[in-house]
């Protein structure tokens, strides 16, 4: 029973995670890798977290057809992003491009990150140094009375 | 130094703003990427023999709503009476977006028909052409034949008096 699921546990593991369907996938192996390629930059829009290799949906279909179409047409994979830029903006790549607008997307975390440590340098820069106070002269007579006590045991 | 008390107060205030924007964003509604860009060019063959299909050229001349639909789509059955009320006051053109005719026409039959021409889509290739990725979806199309504006799902009576309408209103002017 337990090698049983074993083996149901890695069969469906070793199953790839598209929605690409059979009468999808192109002849031409070379073709077929770049589309892949392009179908997982290329976002979904109806589903919007998910590429188009990924998405069940009909317009992800539409849109896998239409890539492997171009690519048996003979355009290279910039033509291929920038056709459908035109038609369905930046949105439509999972890999958003270097803009002003995207600027805060792709320095945001290294411009935390750099504050966070400069956080921590003044922290530890401003800490005062921790001296323990000294002991007032009575204090000092009471402890080395004692030590000197504890010497004779 | 001091100031360097304010420096949460002050990132929560910053993190605080991007969420108040950002959350109440719909991420489901994307603007046109052809905002302001004419009209892709195309020609959609006739849903119906009584009235002409659509093309890129219909669309010069005078503002119009252009109304990308299906009879398969239960949120455009909502925004249909929506539809025939304002075909009183601008001409829709209907997209008939991957649907088979003979249900189309039964949705016509069954709703009213509130569009002037009607071009079908049945591959969704000429959508794809102007990014629809939902239907219902809504532009508003100047007389230069213009991208103006484009409301994704179904219209409702607050789209209508709030955007659509003065954007029509300025753009006859």
């Amino acid at each position: 029973m337990k090698r049983l699921l074993l083996a149901l546990l890695l069969a469906v593991a070793a199953m790839p995670a598209t929605a690409i369907r059979p009468d999808e996938i192109l002849a031409d192996p070379a073709l077929e890798t770049r589309a892949r390629a392009l179908g997982k930059e290329l976002r979904c829009l109806v589903c919007q977290n998910q590429s188009i290799d990924d998405s069940e949906a009909d317009l992800a279909r539409d849109l896998r057809k239409l890539v492997r179409e171009r690519l048996v047409a003979g355009d290279s994979d910039p033509e291929i992003r920038r056709f459908l830029v035109a038609r369905y903006g930046d949105f439509v790549r999972l890999d958003p491009p270097l803009r002003l607008a995207t600027a805060v997307l792709w320095f945001g975390p290294a411009v935390l990150l750099a504050l966070g440590f400069a956080g921590i340098v003044v922290f530890l820069r401003r800490r005062p140094e921790t001296t323990a106070p000294d002991l007032d002269p009575a204090d000092r007579a009471r402890l080395e009375r004692v030590l000197a006590e504890d010497d004779k045991r | 130094m001091r100031w360097l008390y304010l420096a949460p107060i002050a990132i929560f205030a910053v993190v605080a703003g991007y969420l108040a924007v950002g959350l109440t964003r719909n991420p489901g509604t994307l603007p046109s990427a052809l905002l302001d860009k004419p009209v892709p060019e195309f020609a959609l063959p006739p849903l119906v023999p009584e009235k002409t299909g659509l093309a890129s050229a219909d669309l010069k001349g005078a503002p119009v709503l252009v109304n990308v639909w299906a009879s398969w789509c239960v949120p455009c059955r909502a925004e249909h009476p929506i539809l025939i009320r304002l075909a009183r006051e601008v001409p829709i053109f209907g997209f008939n977006y991957k649907d088979k005719p003979e249900d189309a026409k039964r949705f016509l039959a069954e709703l009213g028909d509130p569009y002037a021409k009607i071009g079908t889509d049945p591959s969704g290739r000429v959508g794809i052409d102007w990014g629809v990725y939902g239907v219902p979806e809504t532009f508003v199309v100047d007389a230069e034949g213009r991208i103006r504006h484009r409301h994704v799902g179904p219209l409702t009576d607050r789209a209508v008096a709030e955007t659509i309408r003065p954007l029509l209103k300025s753009l006859t002017r």
